[in-house]
């Protein structure tokens, strides 16, 4: 049995909100960086190299990549040997708390009819697992709404297959045109049930650029989709071209006989992320 | 496609001469208003008040700022989602003559038949940009609804902030020309 304590996870999440909302990833970066050479069309060279410049602003400012800071989407995975000192929920929230005010970050949560600005980003959209061990791992996901938006559900019946999934996720993709400020990242989540398929997709957004699903058969998959959405002529910012899409992650999970439900989580080319142990 | 500099107030001759994939940098005044911001200003029109500040020949960059940090003009402040401003954008375009907007993403047909039939333009910025953008922004102040935290109408003094034409008097749209233009299916 350890103890953490309900200071140390409150400025944790607080470190990883600022961190995420300032520095892009290093493997976004660095496929973006490496799109600049790939791309077709010259007015997507160009949005693509002010996408690079905008992270080197941010990073050496400390200042916010995108405006949209997101809701703050966590995941904890805590250790079931660890004691935790106080209410880990109100140490979560109030680490989103600080970390948004800290940070000079934007807060975005509201009421939902009466839009109603909380002032504060919080409450976190939090997922708790329980693992093994006595550590606690936490990730912070800041989740813009443009790319939120334009995100899609479906339950399929088992007959649409590989071929069903495939044609929904690439008429999802086309749908959302410019508006999720492309080149974007998806995140497939097949299988489960109704919540579960869209919490699969938001964690394969946590996978690493360009990483292959383990399973042959979904690693094929990822690769038609992403080549498919590159031949859709979006283009980077939506202005026509070539780099449509970064990656595409599938995670799967067991389901129900009669269903195979599909969901597209859709991040924008701000696909953000922190890690830390404690 | 041509570059061209811009300042506001608007006049129906220059916006005759924009065409979609133009580059146009704009110097001067514009103001800042997202979906709560238009919910309010449209609500006005229609009881069929006076709007709380001129928009005739003026631009609306749909944008909620991250807060400034100390010694700054401004957070990073890039462009949001357009779509969500179609229910508003006619009505301020007939009743309170504004010209031009500076958005991200597809505008629906009622706003493009507006941007035609009123002589107005619709900008796109780089979405996800709003650190780089934030350097043309030299001023910024709230002059309304400053409950509204970044969704407050600020007014913002920029220098050569860079935009797209996407949409222009013609009934042009880049996004579809562009997609057009590099679909291989």
């Amino acid at each position: 049995m350890r103890t953490i304590t309900y200071e140390e996870i409150k400025n944790t999440v607080a470190e990883l909100c600022i961190k995420s909302c300032n520095h892009l990833g290093e493997d976004v970066f660095q496929k973006l960086k490496s799109s600049v050479h790939t791309e077709k069309s010259p007015v997507g060279v160009d949005i693509l190299k002010q996408l690079v410049k905008n992270a080197l602003i941010a990073a050496a400012d400390e200042i916010p990549i995108c405006q949209d800071c997101g809701l703050a989407v966590v995941f904890a995975e805590v250790g079931q040997d660890v004691h935790i000192e106080g209410s880990f929920t109100d140490a979560v929230n109030d680490g989103v708390i600080q970390g948004y005010a800290d940070g000079y970050l934007r807060k975005s949560t509201c009421t939902v009819l009466a839009r109603e600005n909380y002032g504060n980003n919080a409450p976190a959209i939090l997922h708790t697992k329980l693992v093994p061990g006595e550590n606690i791992k936490l990730t912070v996901a800041p989740k813009g709404g443009g790319a939120e938006n334009m995100s899609a559900l479906k339950m399929f019946p088992p007959a649409a297959g590989r071929t069903g999934i495939i044609d929904f996720v690439v008429e999802t993709v086309c749908q959302a045109g410019p508006n999720p400020c492309p080149p974007i990242v998806l995140g497939i989540g097949l299988g489960g049930n109704f919540e579960m398929a869209p919490l699969l997709a938001k964690e394969a957004l946590l996978l690493e650029i360009g990483e292959k699903n383990d399973d042959p058969t979904f690693a094929a998959m990822e690769e038609e989709i992403l080549n498919r959405c590159n031949r859709l002529g979006i283009g980077p910012g939506g202005l026509g071209g070539s780099t449509t899409v970064l990656a595409v992650h599938i995670k799967d999970a067991p389901c129900h006989i009669a269903s195979l439900p599909c969901a597209v989580n859709i991040n924008c080319h701000a696909a953000r992320h922190r890690t830390k142990v404690i | 496609m041509s570059e061209v500099i811009l300042t506001p107030p608007l006049k129906d001759a220059d916006l005759k001469k924009l065409r979609i994939g133009d580059t146009v940098y704009i110097t001067g005044t514009i103001y800042t208003a997202r979906d709560a911001a238009h919910k309010r200003l449209c609500d006005l029109l229609a009881e069929g008040g006076e709007l709380p500040f001129e928009l005739k020949g003026q631009i609306i960059y749909y944008a909620g700022p991250a807060p400034a940090k100390p010694g700054a003009v401004i957070g990073s402040i890039g462009p949001t989602s357009s779509y969500r401003m179609d229910a508003y954008a006619p009505m301020l375009m007939a009743k309170a003559g504004l010209k031009g907007m500076i958005g991200k993403g597809k505008r629906n047909e009622a706003v493009k038949a507006a941007i035609a039939k009123h002589c107005a333009v619709y900008f796109g910025a780089t979405g996800g940009a709003a650190a780089l953008l934030s350097k043309r922004v030299k001023q910024a102040e709230v002059i309304l609804y400053p409950e509204l935290g970044p969704e407050a109408v600020r007014r913002l003094q920029v220098e050569n902030f860079p935009v797209t034409v996407i949409n222009d008097v013609y009934g042009g749209d880049l996004y579809e020309e562009a997609l057009k233009a590099y679909q291989e299916i």
